[in-house]
């Protein structure tokens, strides 16, 4: 098993979430772990439903969420790599 | 200049400041955003607004450097509110100064339509039935693509 976890690349960024979306999952941020075949925010997000039921609800495609990365606002197919800060979050209601 | 504060803001102050020292500007148009009363619930209360910080102020940038490489405009003022506010009070505002009236127009309001669907705010609001989330428009994203065509 230890050989086994020592094979697999992890890469780890930070996760941020906000507005209802923060509220659903009831945090604002953390770090993730994840197997370095988890690049695009598609990739993130069914990673993330797999969690449970909350986030099933918000990540498998019911819901519009929007994501960002690095602070950028990206589409899902958009990549990311290993100490980017990645951002989830609904349509924007400023102005 | 670009400000994201709790704080309310000076439109005529702001206004005075793109106007004052510089005989180049011939125009300005201003917009302002306000809470209503009415808004996807009724009697509204208060009005929340959360953002994301560091993003923020980088994506209100963007917006407003895109609008000057397409207009013509001598400079741009945004100040976006954050934070508990009450029907009538300023939630937002844009100036765009410019020589000549059109490009003013026009920048202001590019900036606000894509402020309305790119830049990482959130409303929030209660009202004696307690609170929800403001939803995102479609007519909103339909007025950023009308830039795009």
């Amino acid at each position: 098993m230890n050989s086994f976890q020592l094979e697999v690349n992890i890469m780890q960024i930070k996760v941020l979430y906000f507005a209802r979306i923060k509220e659903a999952v009831n945090y604002s941020s953390e770090d993730v772990d994840l197997p370095e075949d988890i690049e695009t925010i598609t990739a993130l997000k069914h990673w993330l439903s797999k969690r449970g039921e909350v986030w099933a609800n918000l990540f498998s495609g019911k819901l519009v969420v929007r994501a960002a990365i690095n602070h950028n606002l990206v589409d899902d197919l958009a990549t990311f790599e290993d100490g980017d800060e990645v951002a989830f979050f609904p349509p924007v209601t400023g102005g | 200049m670009i400000r994201v504060q709790t704080d309310d803001f000076d439109m005529a102050q702001v206004l005075d400041d793109l106007r004052k020292h510089n005989p180049k500007v011939g125009a300005i148009v201003s917009f302002v955003g306000l809470v209503r009363d009415i808004n996807d619930s009724a009697e509204v209360t208060t009005l929340t607004l959360e953002h994301y910080p560091e993003m923020t102020q980088k994506a209100l940038q963007a917006i407003v450097d895109q609008a000057k490489q397409r207009w013509d405009i001598i400079d741009a003022v945004v100040i976006h509110r954050v934070g508990t506010l009450l029907p009538t009070d300023q939630i937002v505002l844009v100036a765009i100064s410019s020589a000549h009236r059109q490009a003013a127009f026009s920048a202001c309001e590019f900036v606000m339509d894509y402020l309305k669907t790119q830049a990482p705010f959130w409303k929030k609001e209660t009202n004696s039935q307690g609170a929800r989330w403001v939803e995102a428009k479609a007519s909103d994203d339909e007025a950023q693509a009308r830039w795009t065509q």
